[in-house]
């Protein structure tokens, strides 16, 4: 079967920091995480980026499983966003934009942003000259 | 000496600019009336063609002078944000070039680097009215004294600030692939293996030079748009090279002529310069500049007219060739294919993407034409055109 994979967020409140809730993913749901970014502060709120694989369905259950423990999960690209008041729409973005989230609008020649197509691959985020692509994690 | 059915002359021109009634369009407009009038007709009609480009020109920076202290400096070295400005001028003068970047940065020791601040942050950073920490240092004379200054400022603190860019506006430009197995960084950006995508940089049809191929009209003096505000031509850029391949239209197939441009940094505005940070390659800046072209008979009105489709660039290999200094084009491509997206070379569809805004480019040379209609902006007579050879 195909291994599904996905950038998440997961937002941490201070009371379940305690708990080893990634250690279950890989326990009771056979994911396999990989750690892109974290940052726990102790006694507050928290904010870890992860990239899950697994069989599709394993996957769903296991942000099911998140959600029931009180975490807030959202995918990746939920926190990419085009700061408008810095994009010269150039469009060296677009050729590394694979789900085309980022594109040309005709006739205007102006890059648009839709949020709804991106995946979070970050790319964008590498190749924008002028930093207007922005990873929003907290 | 050429016969012409139209002859207009730049001081006929600037007459009707000033009495309100010159007829200006731009370069894209200018397209559909040479093909729906023919060039005679168009020349008779139009008296000046509006052209715009934004983009990354490294080779661009600021004199500066920052008036003297008390006690006096011979600042030898100075610092704006940390970014080291060329002290070598005079006692308070300085150069900020566009691509210096800020002291202590990792570069690319890690790769590839993100190179975050530097003297094009600085520029914009002026520009925008923010607060920029002044850091100078002297060796000490008996006129000037002080070893030290140090002061936050802003532009309005500076005594003269004169953006001067010794090489901008390059009449066409490199297409840049990758052939090797791994990603590249370079100044066209982020190039992926095995020619992934591939990123051009100037605005076609809109760019100025594009529009005045042997540079007729453009020259030393000639007003220009710059960063918001007017500027000047003030010399051939560095690298002018007139002497490349031409199409039949005269139109340049691979980078040839450039200027060097000057005009008050105090009058221009963030929006038409701004900081580049180019992943694993530097600091940059991004800088606005339009070029009015006078229509002064049918062969400059035909030249206004051309079309992306009818200019080409070379496609250069950025992982072994360009290094090398190998000059060996892959491929010949046209801007409307460029432009469409993507570009076929070996029977291989490859993405394309631009590092300069068309947005932007058509913004300035609506500025531009607005100016000009409005009387704002009379027509520099250049002392002395570009060298043609
Ligand atoms: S993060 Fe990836 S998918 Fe989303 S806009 Fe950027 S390049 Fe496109
Ligand atoms: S690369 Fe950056 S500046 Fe250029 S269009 Fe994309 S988001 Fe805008």
């Amino acid at each position: 079967m195909a291994m599904y994979s996905k950038k998440i967020v997961i937002r941490y409140t201070p009371d379940i920091v305690q708990q080893p809730v990634i250690y279950q993913l890989v326990k009771q749901y056979d994911l396999i995480f990989n750690i892109l970014k974290a940052r726990i502060f102790p006694r507050r709120e928290g904010v870890i980026v992860l990239e899950l694989s697994g069989l599709k369905e394993n996957f769903d259950r296991g942000i099911r499983f998140l959600k029931e423990m009180g975490l807030k999960v959202e995918p990746l690209s939920k926190s990419v966003s085009q700061n408008i008041n810095k994009c010269v729409h150039c469009g060296a973005c677009t050729a590394f934009c694979s789900t085309l989230a980022l594109s040309f609008e005709k006739p205007s020649q102006k890059v648009l942003f839709d949020p709804e197509k991106c995946n979070g691959c970050e790319l964008c985020v590498s190749a924008c000259p002028v930093r207007a692509m922005e990873i929003n994690l907290l | 000496m050429k016969k012409f059915k139209v002859k207009k002359t730049i001081k006929e021109i600037n007459e009707k600019i000033k009495e309100g009634r010159a007829v200006v369009v731009t370069a894209e407009e200018m397209i559909e009336i040479v093909e729906k009038n023919g060039d005679v007709e168009a020349a008779r009609k139009i008296d000046v063609v509006t052209t715009g480009t934004f983009g990354p020109m490294c080779s661009s920076g600021a004199f500066l002078n920052f008036g003297h202290t008390s006690p006096r400096i011979r600042a030898s070295k100075v610092w704006l944000n940390d970014v080291p400005a060329y002290g070598g001028v005079a006692a308070v003068d300085c150069y900020i070039g566009a691509t210096e970047v800020v002291e202590g940065d990792p570069l690319n020791s890690v790769y590839p680097g993100e190179f975050n601040y530097g003297g094009g942050h600085v520029i914009e950073d002026l520009v925008a009215g923010n607060v920029i920490k002044l850091r100078a240092e002297g060796y000490g004379t008996d006129c000037y004294p002080a070893r030290k200054y140090e002061r936050n400022i802003t532009i309005n603190d500076l005594r003269d600030a004169v953006l001067f860019n010794p090489r901008n506006a390059y009449q066409n430009y490199n297409c840049a692939v990758n052939l090797s197995d791994t990603t590249i960084y370079t100044y066209m950006g982020m190039l992926r293996p095995r020619m992934a995508n591939a990123a051009y940089a100037t605005s076609g049809q809109l760019s100025p030079l594009f529009n005045d191929p042997f540079y007729r009209t453009i020259g030393i003096g000639t007003r220009i748009f710059l960063g918001g505000t007017q500027g000047f031509v003030a010399w051939p850029g560095t690298q002018h090279n007139p002497n490349v391949p031409r199409g039949t239209n005269g139109v340049p197939k691979q980078g040839a002529g450039t200027i060097a441009v000057v005009g008050n940094l105090k009058e221009m505005n963030p929006e038409w310069l701004a900081a580049a940070s180019i992943l694993g390659y530097g600091v940059s800046l991004y800088v606005g500049i339009g070029i009015p072209i006078p229509i002064l008979d049918e062969e400059m009105a035909r030249q206004t007219a051309v079309k992306d489709e009818d200019i080409y660039t070379q496609v250069y290999d950025y992982s072994m060739d360009y290094p090398k200094g190998v000059t060996n084009p892959l491929a010949e491509v046209s801007y409307k294919d460029l432009r469409s997206g993507a570009i076929i070379i070996d029977g291989k569809k490859i993405i394309t993407a631009p590092l300069s805004s068309y947005y932007k480019a058509r913004q300035i040379a609506n500025i531009l034409k607005e100016w000009i209609e409005g009387g704002k902006f009379i027509l520099g007579e250049p002392q002395q055109t570009l060298p043609i050879a």
